[in-house]
């Protein structure tokens, strides 16, 4: 068994964040579970990404390049990974939590029937062994999970760490591909890219929220405003997205997105537990609500007593103000 | 064509929910369990595949407690056909990999063609069963889909990604998991409660689907809790009612915590 494999997820040019976070925890990671500390990037024109891995501390890069690696269908990518660990016997293998992420680390842990810790928000070595540190249970528990044997695969949340360069670059290595008839079975035939410039929720640093209290679809505009002038994703609780105000991959809560940005501004969200488990691990929590007795207020760390409809539309121009 | 829907109880999402600390396993009690908010998703598309004649039989499968088929019983009252749960002692513990196994080969005694999965369990909320699923069972996989189309011997899905929606064909067999905009879940009608108690229920035991115990629950996990932790809870900070200079307030505290 040796080294750390990061599986880098390609976005645009370079790649998603969560693939630097993880890349910077695995430079001090590998310290105890050893290295060396290789990254792979899959997908449709990516060999320009290799350089940011490199600088983020990855000593290898592989960089897979094909059409069907950049469809978002996991299958082929499950192939190039077990092609790489047939070869590389890596003691460890993590992954962004996103949705390309969590497909292709579950099939390939089970092609490879191996043990694979999801949703984790830290990992701790101690010697060679690693642990996964999970939320269990909407937060209620933190559980410390291992693994019975090797490869050792993480999925690892966005925002558990902090993306950190260091100064290095990487030997590239191009794959050599080998995709089974199997795994391009499934075929995209047409697409709808989502809007550029748009960052994923689970992705955010900073999340504005809007629940029932916008009152009505077009008033998700003060919300989406204020988010734009903090460069924030826009997230919804359940009843606004329920009303149909807002779409299904921007709920946060138990039935929707679990996030833990730095920043998560509730705006005329009640804070049912339900909402409350999936954004109470955001580092700074503000809340804005006419109601002094609503629950959120039990667990933001500011909240404002008031009306969202005055309060966002000045806190947008302070906001834009500042940052001229 | 037959459609096999994956089925799970959970926990009550609002009740208390405490792991034991001498096993690590979830202290299941009575009267807190449901059927997992995601599946009923799954379960109405089935249904209205039946419904629109492309489907003939909708069978629930499902791998937990024997005492599930309470919660279970939803989804026949919203017009499932029938239930297979595999349920042993041996198969407590199970991780993915088990919980796929066995779902796996009740699956394949049902002659299912398409597989329908729910996008996560609200306990374990880590939706990774159905690549897992079609992966043990050789079968064509796709997550998140927003839509689904038969057309004969493949499938046509809208699906969800974190960098939009595209348009993916598959063959039949295949698994799939759909998104919460698939669909509005009917409420079971007071016929179908009724009706859902003389639907057939088998509960399989491993040796039944032909599982040794060592390939599922504790014995053939991959991953073991080393230690339970309960984070202290979040608490309240400064609350200020809005006199006209909120926004200049929250600017401020922005700024003092370098989020700005
Ligand atoms: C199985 C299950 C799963 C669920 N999953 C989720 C989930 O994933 N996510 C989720 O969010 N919910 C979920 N819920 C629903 C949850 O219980 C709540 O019903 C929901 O979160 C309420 O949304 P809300 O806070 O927007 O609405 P409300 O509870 O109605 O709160 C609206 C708030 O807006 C305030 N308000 C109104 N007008 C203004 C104004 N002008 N200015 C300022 N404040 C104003 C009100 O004081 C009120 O506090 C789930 C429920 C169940 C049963
Ligand atoms: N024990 C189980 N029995 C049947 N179906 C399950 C079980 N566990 C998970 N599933 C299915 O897999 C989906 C995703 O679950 P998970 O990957 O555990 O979040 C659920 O929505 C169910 O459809």
């Amino acid at each position: 068994m040796s080294g750390i494999l990061v599986v880098a997820e390609p976005q645009g040019t370079g790649t998603r964040r969560v693939s630097l976070e993880i890349l910077s925890k695995a430079r001090e990671l590998k310290d105890s579970i050893g290295g060396p500390l290789t990254a792979v990037i899959a997908g449709s024109g990516v060999a320009d990404a290799a350089a940011v891995l490199g600088a983020h501390g990855a000593e290898k890069v592989f960089v897979a390049d094909h059409e069907a690696l950049g469809t978002g269908l996991a299958a082929p990518h499950v192939d190039v990974i077990a092609t790489l660990h047939a070869e590389n016997d890596f003691s460890t293998i993590l992954f962004g939590g996103t949705s390309l992420g969590r497909d292709t680390a579950a099939a390939l842990a089970a092609r490879l029937g191996a043990g694979l810790n999801s949703d984790s928000i830290d990992l701790v070595a101690s010697g060679s062994t690693l642990s996964a540190v999970r939320p269990a249970f909407g937060g209620q528990n933190l559980v410390s999970s291992q693994w019975v044997n090797g490869p050792q695969i993480a999925l690892v949340r966005p925002n558990s760490f902090a993306a950190s360069e260091s100064g290095g670059t990487a030997e590239v290595v191009a794959v050599t591909l080998d995709i089974s008839d199997a795994s391009l079975a499934a075929k995209v035939t047409g697409r709808k890219p989502a809007e550029a410039g748009k960052v994923s929720l689970e992705e955010a640093s900073m999340i504005v929220s809007g629940g029932r209290g916008l009152g009505a679809p077009e008033n998700f505009a003060v919300v989406e405003a204020l988010a734009s002038a903090l460069g924030a994703a826009v997230g919804a609780s359940r009843a606004a997205v329920d009303a149909g105000w807002y779409p299904h991959p921007n709920q946060v809560g138990q039935t929707g997105k679990t996030v833990s940005p730095n920043l998560y501004i509730a705006c005329g969200i009640s804070g049912a537990v339900q909402h409350k488990v999936g954004m109470q691990t955001s580092d700074v929590i503000i809340a804005i609500n006419k109601d002094p007795d609503a629950p959120i207020f039990q667990f933001a760390d500011f909240g404002l007593v008031g009306d969202l409809f005055e309060i966002l539309p000045k806190l947008t121009e302070l906001v834009n103000a500042r940052k001229g | 064509m037959k459609i096999a829907v994956c089925v799970k109880e959970v926990p009550d999402t609002t009740a208390e929910k405490r792991i034991d600390p001498s096993t690590f396993r979830l202290v299941r009690t009575e009267g807190d369990r449901m059927l997992n908010e995601f599946d009923k998703y799954a379960v109405e598309e089935a249904i209205r595949l039946k419904e629109a004649g492309t489907a003939d039989e909708v069978i629930l499968v499902s791998l937990g407690p024997e005492k599930a088929v309470e919660s279970l019983r939803q989804a026949l009252a919203m017009g499932a056909d029938r239930l297979v749960l595999v349920s042993d002692p041996a198969a407590a513990g199970s991780d993915y990999l088990g919980t796929a196994r066995a779902l796996a080969k009740a699956i394949d005694e049902t002659g299912a063609e398409l597989v329908l999965l729910g996008a996560e369990a609200t306990d374990a909320r880590s939706g990774v069963l159905t690549a897992t699923l079609g992966e043990i069972s050789g079968r064509t996989w796709v997550t998140s889909a927003n839509s689904i189309a038969v057309n004969g011997s493949s499938i046509t899905i809208e699906r969800q990604s974190d960098d939009g929606v595209a348009t993916v064909e598959a063959p039949l067999p295949a698994v799939v998991s759909v998104t919460k905009a698939i669909n509005e879940p009917r409420y079971p009608s007071l016929k179908g409660i009724m009706g859902a108690k003389k639907k057939p229920q088998e509960v399989k035991s491993l040796g039944d689907i032909g599982l040794a115990a060592s390939d599922v629950g504790e014995a053939g996990a991959k991953t073991k809790v080393v230690g339970v932790e309960t984070p202290p809870a979040r608490t309240a900070g400064v609350v200020v009612t809005d006199e006209g200079n909120g926004a200049q307030q929250i600017l401020d505290f922005l700024i003092d915590k370098k989020l700005i």
